[in-house]
């Protein structure tokens, strides 16, 4: 094979596979809805994919359906059916597509989405457990929360070996094991242990490659575009966490990266500014906004989304296939809270990043209808003031088009890069002194 | 002598400033913008050159800043309002750390450094509450013409307390103050402190570091000077030309690129 062909063959592998998984993945939903088959509505942050998986009971994820449809530039019908029917415009706006999507018996843009015959969730968003409530009263459906004891309290957490964590890990086991008797009462099917095992060695793969993909982008020029590009890959890691092509897909994603790290292909040309994204992307301007950084030669290496978004697989944490259970009992405490931290307390994670990845500038994006992930990002931002590190702050929504402006956000991204070229100046004339 | 122009155009007017090589303003003008921006952006850069009694030749390098700053067709480069406001504001006043802009459609807080870089800046989003928009909408609601909102505002005794921040809704707020038997006065002077407050929290955002300077159109009212000034502890600067400040920052980038661009050339000169 030719360098040539060997580009064309890897180059761009990742992003062709994983739009044709999803293709296959919201078919394969369809189908469910169709044969009426058990579906558990699942969110990113702590889906318990490992036991849902074990017991083959497809998994919908609500967040992944309602992005699609700001994705799709139809978030609004949703939005409106939602709001016509009470919703307020204040609440998330992916709680208020999903609920126009129930409205609307399960017709999504990517086919018909099923009705869940069970909800699991986690307390790593607090909208997760309102949500959950909906659908409780929708379709009579049980409801189970894992309450994962996250500190939320900065940089003080229990670790493995003390007294508390070992408490919390109690807590979450007992939890698991109610979730796997709920599963079994629902299926008729007896737990396998050994199933567990086989989905678990696919959740290790896929969280070495998951941290692996994240720190290849330190290569400059960065090799995959951590708002783009990286918005793929997490689509890919719940939809398919735990399973065979998930682990072949993550591979062959840390085998492309190589390739690109070695060859010195970047995403961005000329790559001129590296960039941290901090929170959840615009999803209906998805493409324009990365453009309105990627023009003036930012590119986009790192951002929070792929930490919290992945429920904390960026640690790579890998379960020990000979104790199962109470393995992931431990990696479900440790990943979530990961992923909540992310969420709550990113300055330091930021400031060590900012070094690691040669970052010239972050950008905050809080979002209008989710508080949960936007209330802190002020918090950080004075962290990171403090340490000159330059920061853009920019409001938008990640669902909602009638409080996104792009000329306004264009308007302040244009600043932001007014803002980076004196500081390079500024900094190349004290270098000639 | 080389001279370089400005123009920035707003969601409300249109300015446009013309240098001389010392960065002096040797010509202005000021329009509404309408509903042709790019026609505005013109007729302003010709009203300016007609002020400054010069022709097209004379200019040779043009920024365009505002929203409209890519309308602007003849410009030669783009730069955002809030970098040109920041130049502006340090040209004018050297030893500002801090700018109000207040215009039209949007208030900007802005932190500036000695030689203008902006370190920092934050907006109003997508809301016109604390800009200038919500004076007019008051001053509608009030019959006032909007040139005498600042003067009557200062004879208030009693402000009331302007608790919305939805400049439409401001309008409904005003008449009901008008219906309990408030006096005009007072309810101006609540509109204006309703509006400095907002535009106070964005300057906390980003840091308040004397000196302030306050820009932008509404900078010419007296009653928000005074307001913001009292709020503020402290004397802000405020020029005669403080709305033209975003279209003086374009001008001095265009400045800069010819001055950049003759030593490139006097270099090349002097090696050949």
């Amino acid at each position: 094979m030719t360098e040539k062909q060997l580009d064309d063959a890897i180059v761009g592998r990742a992003g062709r596979d994983g739009a044709a998984l999803m293709r296959g993945w919201f078919d394969q939903l369809s189908e469910t809805g169709r044969q009426g088959g058990h579906a558990a509505y699942v969110f990113v942050m702590g889906s318990m994919a490992e036991i849902l998986r074990t017991f083959d009971i497809p998994m919908i994820f609500p967040e992944i359906n309602s992005l699609q449809t700001a994705v799709r530039k139809v978030a609004h019908e949703y939005i409106n059916e939602a709001e016509d029917y009470g919703y307020s415009t204040d609440i998330c706006g992916y709680v208020k597509a999903d609920v126009g999507l129930q409205l609307r018996g399960g017709a999504h843009p990517a086919g018909p989405i099923p009705k869940p015959t069970l909800t699991v969730l986690t307390n790593a968003c607090n909208t997760y457990l309102k949500w959950a409530e909906i659908w409780e009263r929708m379709y009579h459906i049980p409801v189970f929360t894992l309450d994962i004891p996250g500190s939320r309290s900065a940089h003080i957490q229990s670790r493995p070996g003390d007294l508390d964590f070992e408490r919390e890990h109690r807590y979450v086991l007992v939890q698991i094991q109610e979730l796997i008797e709920l599963c079994e009462k629902l299926t008729g099917t007896a737990f396998d242990i050994d199933r567990l095992r086989v989905v678990l060695k696919h959740c290790n793969e896929m969280n070495r490659c998951w941290k692996r993909a994240i720190e290849l982008n330190q290569a400059r020029p960065a090799v995959f575009n951590a708002l783009t590009d990286g918005t793929v890959y997490l689509g890919l890691a719940n939809a398919f966490r735990g399973s065979e092509e998930g682990a072949q897909y993550f591979r062959q994603l840390v085998e492309e990266l190589e390739y690109k790290v070695e060859h010195g292909i970047g995403t961005v040309i000329p790559e001129k500014y590296r960039l941290i994204f901090v929170g959840v992307p615009c999803y209906p301007l998805f493409r324009r906004f990365n453009e309105m950084f990627s023009e003036p030669g930012g590119a986009f290496v790192n951002s929070t989304y792929l930490w919290f978004a992945s429920g904390g697989a960026n640690l790579g944490f890998e379960f020990d296939l000979n104790r199962p259970l109470e393995s992931l009992a431990e990696g479900v405490l440790i990943s979530a809270r990961e992923a909540m931290d992310a969420m709550f307390f990113q300055d330091q994670a930021l400031i060590k990043m900012v070094e690691r990845f040669h970052v010239d500038g972050i950008v905050f994006h809080p979002v209008k209808s989710c508080r949960t992930v936007s209330t802190g990002l002020a918090d950080t931002r004075r962290v990171l003031m403090t340490k000159d590190i330059p920061s853009l702050f920019i409001e938008s929504d990640m669902m909602d088009r009638r409080v996104v402006s792009e000329a306004q956000l264009k308007n302040r991204i244009d600043a932001f890069f007014e803002g980076l070229v004196t500081r390079k100046l500024q900094a190349a004339i004290q270098a000639g002194r | 002598m080389a001279h370089s122009a400005g123009v920035d155009v707003g969601s409300t007017q249109t300015k446009a400033v013309i240098l001389n090589e010392e960065r002096r303003i040797v010509g202005r003008a000021l329009i509404d913008t309408g509903a042709n921006v790019i026609a505005a952006a013109d007729r302003a850069y010709h009203e300016a050159m007609q002020d400054a009694q010069l022709n097209e030749t004379a200019v040779e390098y043009v920024v365009g800043t505002g929203y409209g700053r890519y309308r602007v067709t003849f410009g030669n480069a783009q730069v955002t309002e809030i970098s040109c406001h920041g130049r502006g504001a340090v040209h004018m006043f050297p030893r500002t750390r801090s700018v109000i802009d207040m215009g039209g459609q949007d208030t900007k807080a802005i932190r500036v450094s000695a030689t203008g870089e902006i370190l920092d800046f934050c907006m109003n989003d997508k809301c016109a509450a604390g800009t200038g928009r919500f004076l007019g909408a008051a001053a509608s609601a009030l019959d006032i013409p909007l040139a005498e909102l600042g003067v009557t505002a200062l004879r208030a005794d009693k402000p009331v307390k302007i608790s919305t921040t939805c400049t439409v809704f401001a309008e409904s707020e005003v008449v009901s103050w008008l219906g309990k038997g408030k006096r005009i006065e007072d309810i101006l002077l609540g509109v204006h402190q309703s509006i400095a407050k907002r535009s106070i929290g964005l300057l906390r955002r980003v840091g308040i570091e004397e000196e302030v300077s306050f820009t932008g159109g509404v900078a010419k009212n007296i009653g928000m000077i005074s307001v913001l000034n009292e709020a503020l502890g402290l004397k802000m600067n405020v020029s005669e030309d403080s709305h033209f400040m975003g279209a003086l920052g374009a001008a001095l980038f265009a400045m800069d690129h010819i001055l950049a661009d003759r030593k490139v050339a006097e270099k090349a000169e002097s090696k050949s």
